[in-house]
């Protein structure tokens, strides 16, 4: 029988929750970079990480199946040999998109950092946050045990993907670029121009990058790409890595600086292999010339 | 102690389906609340006391479990105001299949405007006005599909775990 008592207790064990959880949020957002709330999530992750991954793995011949019933053997190998052709006329850095084909998404992957001389891990997408927490992050299914750690680079064969933010034994969150939390240095392919790319935190798949110009009297142009201009060890982002297009920009007449609106190269919907880039193999001035050959 | 592992797996299940699954039936970004769906199962079966300890206990798990990268405890406070609410109004949602949908309709409001509003005050910048009024109707609209489905499941899941008749409410 429900009481008076038990309604009071009720309420005092409701009080109690949400002081606790407004500590748990004070603690978190208080602590800046090195939050106590960490390692607790580290130790969340290796054990739900491992769950998500094993779904993924699961449930990845159902997904595979949808490709069978879409798409047309012939129309399927004519358009593998159209990509190839497409993939040779285009830079070496950047490959078709849309194989359905794992195997040579994986190959595709992997030579893009080959080529650039990186030392990857390749990882599956296993997780994807929902718009109703207004992130943009996934989970990966490699984690510390290959040599992940955070603020790595994350890639794929269209581009950068992002950075790692935290990693458990076989798991690791990946900061996508396009969310609102992420900045990322980068370069103008003509002028070589140095910038700022931030994420606008676009929740349905039509994200776009806002990249500002350090030097105002830049002119970023339509169409022209975007890599990352590294930073010194490659931590957080190796230097090179294409990011994407500039689709419009918006001048601003009265303190003549111009902001670039860029469109990402990755189709961030659709993400499945990704690189994890684990150490640079090759000398600064290697990757240097990668970025500039674009 | 068997018990609290059960709903605890529960919860797991939820989150996973949550991360794996809907993302790829995912309308504008937005997926089912399972996790919340199986609190709120929960304070049909075993009130407001219950639902907010395992709504507190479940929304940690949302806040800390990948691909989660915000500040931790900001679902924790939206799923035990939430599952509290729940409990409240459980007698209603027990008699009536339209009160029990009403309910999960009103505590997905209510949950995600929470974590909103508590993503704006510590100036979170993913959290837009413009946004947080698309994603706040989709959200309810998804939970209350679901929740047919669901909600059975999990009320049924929570009664063999809890086996004495449902509390009488005066």
């Amino acid at each position: 029988m429900r009481n008076h008592r038990d309604d009071e207790r009720a309420r005092t064990i409701l009080v109690l929750l949400v002081l606790a959880s407004i500590s748990v949020i004070s603690i978190d957002a208080g602590s800046g970079s090195d939050s106590p709330v960490d390692p607790v999530r580290t130790a969340t992750g290796s054990v739900v990480g491992p769950v998500q991954s094993g779904f993924s793995a699961a449930t990845r011949p159902m997904r595979d199946l949808g490709d069978t019933f879409t798409s047309d053997e012939t129309l399927r190998d004519e358009n593998t040999a159209l990509e190839k052709e497409n993939a040779e006329l285009r830079s070496r850095l950047r490959s078709a998109g849309a194989d359905t084909a794992r195997a040579s998404e994986l190959e595709r992957v992997n030579r893009v950092a080959r080529e650039a001389g990186f030392e990857t891990v390749s990882a599956n997408v296993v997780g994807y946050e929902s718009a109703q927490s207004f992130g943009r992050t996934v989970t990966i299914d490699e984690g510390t045990a290959s040599g992940i750690t955070n603020d790595m680079t994350v890639l794929n064969s269209d581009g950068l993907v992002g950075r790692v933010v935290d990693a458990s034994p076989n798991n690791a969150t990946v900061l996508l670029i396009i969310d609102s939390d992420s900045v990322v240095g980068g370069r103008l392919g003509s002028s070589m121009e140095l910038g700022f790319l931030t994420g606008d935190g676009d929740l349905s798949g039509d994200a776009r990058l806002s990249m500002d110009a350090l030097d105002e009297t830049a002119k970023p142009e339509k169409g022209d790409s975007v890599v990352t201009w590294g930073s010194r060890k490659g931590v957080p982002y190796v230097a090179g890595v294409p990011i994407g297009e500039v689709a419009d920009v918006d001048t601003d007449p009265r303190n003549q600086s111009s902001t670039a609106r860029v469109e990402p190269y990755v189709d961030f919907s659709a993400l499945d292999v990704v690189t994890v880039v684990v150490g640079s193999g090759a000398s600064d001035d290697k990757t240097e010339a990668a970025g500039e050959e674009r | 102690m068997s018990r609290t592992a059960a709903a605890l797996a529960l919860l797991v299940a939820a989150l996973t389906l949550q991360v794996g699954l809907f993302p790829q039936l995912s309308i504008a970004g937005v997926v089912p609340n399972l996790a919340l769906l199986v609190v709120i199962g929960a304070a049909i079966v075993r009130g407001p006391q219950y639902a907010a300890v395992l709504g507190f206990a479940a929304g940690l798990m949302v806040d800390l479990a990948p691909p989660s990268d915000h500040v931790a405890g900001r679902w924790a406070l939206a799923f035990v105001i939430a599952g509290y609410l729940a409990g409240l109004v459980r007698r209603d949602a027990q008699e009536s299949a339209v009160a029990a949908i009403a309910t999960v309709a009103g505590c997905s409001f209510v949950a995600t405007s929470l974590f909103a509003l508590s993503g704006l005050l510590l100036g979170d910048d993913g959290v837009t006005v413009e946004r947080v009024f698309t994603v706040v109707p989709l959200g309810v609209l998804y939970d209350v599909l679901l929740a047919p489905v669901v909600l059975p499941l999990v009320i049924a899941a929570f009664r063999r775990l809890d086996p004495r008749p449902m509390e009488a409410v005066r």
